[in-house]
């Protein structure tokens, strides 16, 4: 399969967004996940949520416009939208931790096929790693959308029966959106929904470390 | 009538003895105390317990502690992609680091302050995080037991205080300061500017004044990166 073309992190963000539904408080994660805000469908307003006390996030601050007080979890300078309000990083996360979003999207190393989640730490890296929100916000969101490439730079899976990176939550995937696949994690195992253009579910399930629930015609992925 | 208001940081910090467990604001560069630390480096306090949500910036923030080698333990949430004097200092066994999920870091903070001796919660069960603590189930749920987290000085950062020690943040740069400003022993807060007692509206205070001992005026310092 070396000419099929797999998505962009532009595209795996943008399936992304779509399921963010109309009105969500929505924390957005490193990675990919930071790139949502940029490819909302007309019609959809969402809240963001930032771990530092912000609830109603903005576009990222134009040079000239920036005030470092008022910074995402990134460190990145961002504007508000009409109706925000600051708080305290206590609060911040009795918002995640106790289920008062609605949808976070993570960045993720591993997925396993019961929804276990390793986005944290890579075995033997140098120096300490570190946690930041990641546990809290997997542990008490309602629906959690994870979004990373299929596979590992050297072709291994990374949606796999058992987790074997250091773990961030147990059982807290709702929904993995890939750059071949969206794949819903459901009591009964994975469930593939949808597949990127071109690419067939048998060829998604080749590299996919689990195993995969499928209907006879899995469609393709809607994408600008 | 308590007074509270140091005009010489240096004697405001005077009294922190080697070996103090210490919290420190601040998040993504903002709310820092960093007038505060940069005393403390001056002052050569060592064997510091340090609590805070990251490890410096470079020199900046916990950074010129860690340089200096005064941190022998902290308790922190994620050290950052630019803690390289902290990630040396562990490298070489100087110091000893607890990462904690950072809501659960608040939140251990949280029980010191309000009197309560611990709390069980979900995060990090099954996780390096749950690595010899109590696990049960409620309402057939797995959680773990947290204890407190306390300390005999808290460095904190506001915009505003009034004489009575009644302070005000400014947009995302409380984070860590209230909870930590309640939960220790001793409350040094660094402020923009200090006002005259009763020209904070009441309804306006976000930390009221019998959490803060001591206040100090300097300008901001702000650490890029």
């Amino acid at each position: 399969m070396p000419d099929k073309q797999r998505l962009t992190r532009e595209q795996i963000a943008q399936r992304a967004a779509l399921e963010l539904p109309d009105g969500a408080y929505v924390n957005l994660g490193w990675g990919i996940p930071n790139l949502i805000s940029d490819y909302l469908p007309a019609g959809i307003t969402v809240y963001f949520h930032s771990e530092n006390g912000i609830l109603g996030m903005g576009r990222r601050a134009r040079a000239g416009e920036e005030d470092f007080d008022l910074v995402d979890a990134m460190k990145v300078p961002v504007t508000l939208v009409p109706g925000a309000s600051f708080f305290n990083q206590a609060d911040a996360h009795l918002m995640t931790r106790g289920g008062h979003l609605d949808v976070a999207v993570l960045g993720g190393f591993q997925v396993s096929e019961k929804g276990d989640l390793a986005n944290w730490k890579i075995p033997g890296a140098k120096g300490s790693g570190g946690i930041g929100g990641a546990m809290d916000i997997a542990s008490g969101t309602k629906t959690v959308v994870v979004c990373m490439e299929h596979t590992t730079r050297d072709g291994a899976p990374k949606i796999v029966r058992e987790c074997t990176y250091p773990l961030t939550g147990l059982r807290c995937v709702t929904t993995i959106v890939t750059d071949l696949a969206v794949i819903d994690v459901t009591p009964g195992g994975l469930c593939l929904r949808e597949v990127a253009p071109q690419w067939t579910a048998a060829e998604v399930q080749q590299l996919t470390g689990a195993p995969l629930k499928f209907s006879a015609s899995v469609p393709e992925m809607h994408l600008k | 009538m308590r007074h509270k208001i140091f005009s010489d940081i240096d004697a405001a910090i005077a009294d922190v003895p080697d070996g103090a467990r210490m919290m420190f604001g601040g998040f993504g560069g903002a709310g820092f105390p960093n007038n505060l630390i940069q005393a403390l480096a001056r002052r050569g306090t060592k064997d510091i317990f340090a609590i805070s949500n990251n490890c410096g910036t470079r020199d900046g923030e916990l950074g010129i502690l860690f340089k200096l080698n005064r941190i022998r333990r902290i308790i922190a949430s994620f050290p950052g992609p630019h803690s390289n004097h902290f990630q040396e200092r562990l490298a070489a066994k100087e110091v000893t680091i607890e990462l904690v999920p950072q809501g659960i870091l608040c939140e251990r903070m949280r029980a010191a302050a309000a009197g309560l001796l611990g709390f069980y919660t979900a995060v990090g069960v099954g996780t390096e995080v749950a690595a010899g603590k109590e696990e049960r189930l409620i309402d057939g749920k797995r959680c773990i037991l947290e204890m407190p987290i306390h300390a005999d000085f808290a460095f904190i950062k506001a915009e505003k205080a009034d004489e009575l020690g009644n302070l005000t943040y400014r947009l995302a740069a409380q984070n860590f300061n209230p909870i930590m400003a309640m939960a220790a022993k001793t409350t040094i807060v660094e402020v923009e500017e200090i006002v005259p007692t009763g020209s904070i509206d009441p309804e306006s205070v976000m930390t009221p004044a019998i959490f803060v001992h001591r206040i100090v005026q300097a300008k901001g310092i702000r650490y890029a990166g």
